[in-house]
């Protein structure tokens, strides 16, 4: 395959970016996306030039370190991570627009990279569990209903990459937000944080100047984890709930 | 508490969603009440005075409409201020735009800002045309609701910012239901299709219901 690429190039955080367009041939129909970058990548060193900086880690659709906007779709025209995303997705002769997510809340490092530590520290604020530490407890000590622990695993999906954020008109954060809480805050042993939980990350999230919802939906078609628009509303629940205990104190 | 909920963007959200719901509230009574037109003048204004007389002897005249106007505006300034600095929080946490540019979600998403800004100014002019008088084309007659509406919709710019402002309410309320519904937390899975088909029956019903009294004036069906 021959290609067309456009890229968004920026030196770092300050400098101003643009779109620089390469040709790439020889591309294979079985590379993924990140493969047919590293192709751009080895020329342009050959060619003594800087190569494109994009995230990447485990390439097998888990870590929620790659990204990229590709053609305008967060992780590309297909429901899966980027590092997932094979070139047999394109044609030969295709223009395609590479950018990096665009928010406020995540601002461009280099090139394709950009900074998450917003999410971070929206886990910091209470995506967590109190648990003791020591040897793991007995599995049966803690019983969880079947639907409950269908939920919790369809929230415990998300990996935190990111692509939501970048698909919503409003660069909200809401679906990340919400998949942890609601995974955490339907658990037995998330229950002792389930209020402090929910009003301390959403607290975190405005800090961090990601936008609201007005469920356009774009978040959850993006999503490569298919975490349910539906899990906003469970936030929006749970966060309307412990406000008004909280009041009631 | 009400610090809050007004200083989380759910909360803001939240206060949204009620002040919409007690607007749409309204204007499903609202439409009902209009198409009374279609019975002559003498039952459409006579129900016009009634709505002056509600709870009568306990309220004195016109107390319960005063309240009801009171909540109204209170419903309409909560959820414009609120519109107004969630929207602005919005554009600031997404201030570039992507240069690959894809038409997305639907119209009734996409025009909920402007829609909001129509029916903001619509308001205005509504009831400045036929509650105050201060703009109405020809005599206002205080006491008369039938020949006044009768006289707007007998110009075209009456018949034109009318019916555009019941469209945007239309999409307004389709899109605004069901956002309401999963703002406030009560959306589920099971019941989406029932609200999202709710939404739609009250968009269509409240739009073709305001539209047929101009549409009723413009045919000679009323006159
Ligand atoms: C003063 C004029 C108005 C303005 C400026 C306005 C603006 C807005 C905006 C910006 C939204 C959020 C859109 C989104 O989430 O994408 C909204 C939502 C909504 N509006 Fe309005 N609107 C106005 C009048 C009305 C009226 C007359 C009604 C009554 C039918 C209404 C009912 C709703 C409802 C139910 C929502 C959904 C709230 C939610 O998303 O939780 N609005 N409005
Ligand atoms: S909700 Fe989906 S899109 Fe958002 S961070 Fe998690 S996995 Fe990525
Ligand atoms: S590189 Fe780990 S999910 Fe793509």
């Amino acid at each position: 395959m021959k290609l067309t690429l456009r890229v968004w190039r920026q030196k770092n955080a300050d400098a101003e970016g643009a779109m620089s367009t390469y040709e790439v041939d020889g591309i294979s129909k079985d590379m993924s996306f990140l493969e047919m970058l590293d192709t751009l990548n080895e020329e342009l060193i050959l060619k003594g030039e800087d190569p494109v900086a994009f995230d990447h880690d485990c390439r097998e659709g888990i870590c929620g370190a790659c990204s990229l906007v590709i053609n305008g779709d967060a992780h590309g025209p297909e429901r899966t991570t980027t590092c997932q995303l094979h070139m047999r997705s394109f044609q030969d002769g295709d223009t395609i627009d590479v950018e990096p997510w665009r928010a406020s809340a995540f601002p461009v490092v280099k090139d394709l990279v950009v900074d998450r530590s917003a999410f971070d520290r929206i886990i910091q604020a209470g995506g967590y569990i109190t648990a003791p530490t020591g040897a793991a407890p007995e599995a049966h000590a803690t019983p969880v209903p079947r639907p409950d622990a269908d939920f919790a695993f369809e929230h415990a999906e998300c990996i935190g990459c990111g692509a939501c954020v970048a698909a919503c008109p409003n660069g909200a954060a809401m679906l990340f937000t919400s998949a942890k809480i609601n995974h955490l805050n339907v658990l037995p042993q998330g229950a002792p944080e389930r209020e402090s939980r929910v009003l301390d990350m959403v607290a975190q999230m405005d800090e961090e100047g990601f936008g609201g919802c007005t469920l356009t939906g774009e978040c959850a078609t993006a999503c490569p984890k298919g975490i349910p628009l539906m899990s906003i509303t469970g936030m929006n629940k749970e966060w309307l709930r412990a406000t008004r205990k909280a009041g009631k104190k | 508490m009400a610090r809050t909920v007004w200083d989380s963007s759910v909360g803001k959200k939240t206060v949204m969603a009620v002040s919409g719901l007690v607007m749409l509230a309204y204007l499903v009574v609202h439409m009902l009440g209009n198409l009374k037109i279609f019975f002559g003048a003498g039952e459409f204004d006579h129900y016009a005075h009634w709505l002056r007389t509600i709870g009568e002897p306990f309220m004195h005249y016109e107390w319960t409409l005063w309240v009801v106007r009171v909540v109204l505006v209170a419903a309409v300034v909560a959820h414009a201020v609120s519109a107004y600095q969630l929207s602005r929080r919005d554009i600031k946490a997404r201030p570039s735009k992507y240069v690959h540019k894809k038409p997305r979600t639907s119209y009734a998403t996409r025009t909920m800002r402007w829609g909001g800004i129509i029916l903001g100014l619509f308001i205005v002019w509504h009831i400045l045309d036929l509650t105050t008088g201060t703009v109405h084309p020809g005599g206002f007659q205080s006491g008369h609701p039938y020949q006044n509406v009768i006289d707007t919709f007998s110009t075209w710019y009456g018949n034109a910012v009318y019916i555009v402002a019941m469209l945007a309410l239309g999409l307004h309320v389709r899109h605004g239901f069901w956002s309401a519904a999963q703002t406030l937390g009560v959306g589920s899975r099971t019941r989406d299709r029932a609200l999202k088909a709710t939404a739609n029956l009250l968009a269509l019903v409240l739009t073709v219901g305001f539209i047929s009294v101009p549409v009723g004036v413009m045919t000679g069906v009323v006159s």
